[in-house]
């Protein structure tokens, strides 16, 4: 894949915490505008991989290129700043915070106003900056349906609107590239229909790139455009979810091997 | 939570501007305002008419503050509520701690002193340099906040405190060694601010702006980062906060409050001496902010005003003990020092345990009590 439609490329990541190898060798690359999906069993490494492409980890070897630029050794608030926003699998929200003012910090580094002129407030500024901002927010409040809840303390809330509030402050970051990280965990069906229904929406309406992290096969199936398998901290499959599904090792991978079914696609590694 | 039912029907918001107002309700403002519109008036009338705090109807309202020691007792609730609100911000609001807050304090008492005595300086200048000057400590000692945090932190700020407590005593150029350095009064626009009542209302006047300050920091970007840095600093590196600037920071802004405080406290006594920026100050700074509600900037001088009237409390009860004919022995009468020291520590304890989020939790469900009542909810 060239490098202008790529927005996000891994290239062989590894990453290693001392004789576990969490990846190795990934590579894969998302385009500019997709829906792309990484599944695979639990332990598989879906997480790490995130963490490497938002910068939480560092991979012991191999690369990331965001846009075009090589983030491989940038740290997570650099990152944000180039486009990368992310949701976490557990919850992360700033639990003492309003909701209003959880989304208001994915604004930060499109703020200017420092500690100075926001101590002044109405003499530098730092006001109508502020307004203007919550303006774009309450749109991100609207669109993913959080009105009724915005001044609320966010750690008081339910575990699907909490998750909601997450995707919100990732997408005020205003990111290119979105990582969700399980967005659908722990949900009934109408709370991920309703998060499947944004998904879908950010991707297309607000034109983001989103990787997504899901176990639910049945949404990643549906929604995604390309679907990447991680097993044991190696791709085993990329591809349309069709091939996907009909792919002899994610079979493997998922349900075990069968020796009387399953003849060349075994795994090599043990 | 309980903040959001507490509008008054019919009191809706249509800008965002209405919307992020330092106070909640209309009411709460106007009473603000009009507190410190009686404070300044039960200072300044009697300054400016003579003989009204005698006077026999008048008495009544400006009395209180012709009191030497109710006004000594005012002027201390300043200076440590400014200190007290740089504790807050950097324990309450960014979750770290700090052993050393008195000794921040005690740079920006000497700061301004020598900035004025050897320079010339005007006290109105020296004190905002005593600021910076205790915020560029601050810093410098706060630094390894960017790599430590919790009990570490605790304790490489427990060596500030007493890395600066011994260079007070060795550093006589700056601080007089243990004669201590004369401070100044304050002078402005030709008026000196001698008397306890004049300092007051300077002290007042400070202490406001830097209150209004803190709440403006608190409602913009950086005092955002701040709380999202202490609930969660993983995610609010994801989004975009560079943590090692932030926690630094933290204590930049954190030892300017103080030096204020510190600064304030020296030109209020008139002369600073090393012995008062011990670890004690520093443990009742933190116990300001915890009985007062870590985290707020009115829990700050809640706090405060609680620590300044606890002695005094104490020793009224001792007093009246002491009164009655089987308190008046000498265990009583004379243990009233540690009297005050015991009702410190018990108010810590027994806050900790009631009322973990302090004054500033404690005055919301009043609040909260008055609207709602009779219903609980």
């Amino acid at each position: 894949m060239s490098e202008e439609t790529a927005i996000l490329e891994a290239r062989s990541v590894s990453l290693q915490f001392g004789g576990v190898r969490a990846l190795s060798d990934v590579t894969f690359s998302v385009t500019r505008g997709e829906l792309f999906a990484i599944i695979g069993p639990n332990g598989a490494g879906k997480t790490s991989m995130m963490n490497c492409i938002s910068g939480r980890y560092t991979p012991t070897s191999g690369q990331v290129h965001f846009k075009g630029r090589d983030v491989t050794g940038l740290k997570p608030n650099k990152r944000a700043e180039l486009g990368i926003g992310r949701t976490f699998q557990n919850l992360a929200l700033f639990g003492h915070m309003s909701v209003l003012d959880n989304i208001m910090v994915g604004r930060h580094h499109l703020l200017k106003n420092n500690f100075l002129n926001g101590a002044l407030y109405w003499l530098g500024g730092a006001q109508k900056e502020e307004l203007d901002h919550r303006r774009t927010v309450e749109d991100i409040i609207d669109f993913l349906e959080i009105t009724h809840i915005r001044k609320a303390i966010a750690g008081t809330l339910s575990y699907g609107l909490r998750k909601r509030v997450e995707l919100a402050r990732a997408v005020a970051l205003k990111p290119d590239l979105i990582l969700l990280d399980e967005p659908m965990a722990g949900m009934n069906l109408e709370e991920k229909e309703d998060m499947a229904r944004f998904i879908i929406d950010l991707n297309e309406e607000w034109g983001m790139s989103v990787i997504m992290i899901e176990h639910d096969m049945g949404v990643v199936m549906d929604i995604s455009h390309r679907v990447a398998v991680l097993d044991f901290g190696q791709k085993i499959a990329d591809g349309l979810p069709d091939e996907i599904m009909s792919d002899p090792r994610v079979k493997a991978a998922y349900l075990g091997d069968d020796d009387d079914a399953v003849g060349g696609g075994s795994r090599e590694v043990a | 939570m309980a903040t959001t039912s507490l509008r008054p029907c019919g009191d809706f918001r249509t800008t965002y501007r209405q919307d992020t107002t330092i106070f909640d309700t209309r009411n709460s403002r106007w009473a603000m305002l009009l507190f410190l519109v009686a404070l300044y008036g039960m200072v300044l009338v009697p300054i400016l008419a003579p003989g009204v705090e005698e006077a026999p109807v008048l008495s009544t309202v400006f009395s209180p503050f012709y009191n030497a020691q109710y006004l000594s007792l005012a002027i201390q609730a300043c200076y440590w509520g400014i200190a007290a609100l740089g504790l807050n911000i950097l324990v309450g609001f960014t979750g770290q701690i700090s052993l050393g807050h008195a000794a921040f304090f005690g740079i920006g008492a000497f700061g301004s002193a020598y900035f004025n005595n050897t320079f010339g300086i005007p006290v109105i200048l020296s004190i905002p340099l005593a600021g910076l000057l205790a915020a560029a400590v601050g810093l410098l000692f706060g630094s390894p906040a960017a790599r430590i945090k919790g009990l570490y932190l605790a304790i490489a700020t427990l060596a500030a405190q007493f890395i600066i407590e011994d260079l007070f005593i060795r550093m006589d150029w700056f601080t007089g060694g243990s004669y201590g350095s004369l401070a100044n009064s304050i002078e402005l626009f030709g008026l000196t601010f001698d008397t306890d009542a004049k300092f007051f209302l300077f002290a007042l006047t400070i202490t406001i702006i830097m209150y209004v300050a803190a709440s403006n920091l608190m409602r913009t970007r950086d005092g955002r980062a701040f709380v999202a840095v202490r609930d969660h600093y993983l995610s609010a590196e994801v989004m975009g906060i560079n943590l090692t600037k932030y926690r630094v920071l933290s204590f930049g802004i954190s030892s300017f409050y103080a030096g204020i405080g510190g600064a304030l406290y020296g030109h209020y006594l008139g002369f600073v001496s090393a012995e008062g920026f011990t670890i004690l100050l520093s443990i009742q700074f933190l116990g300001i902010i915890i009985i007062g509600g870590l985290g707020s900037v009115m829990g700050a001088m809640l706090g405060t005003i609680f620590m300044v009237l606890l002695p005094e409390v104490m020793t009224a009860g001792v007093d009246v003990i002491a009164s009655t004919p089987w308190g008046d022995t000498p265990m009583i009468t004379n243990s009233l020092a540690f009297f005050k020291e015991m009702a410190i520590g018990a108010a810590i304890i027994l806050f900790l345990i009631f009322e973990p989020d302090g004054l500033a939790h404690r005055w919301r469900l009043i609040k909260a009590y008055w609207k709602l009542y009779p219903f609980s909810y």
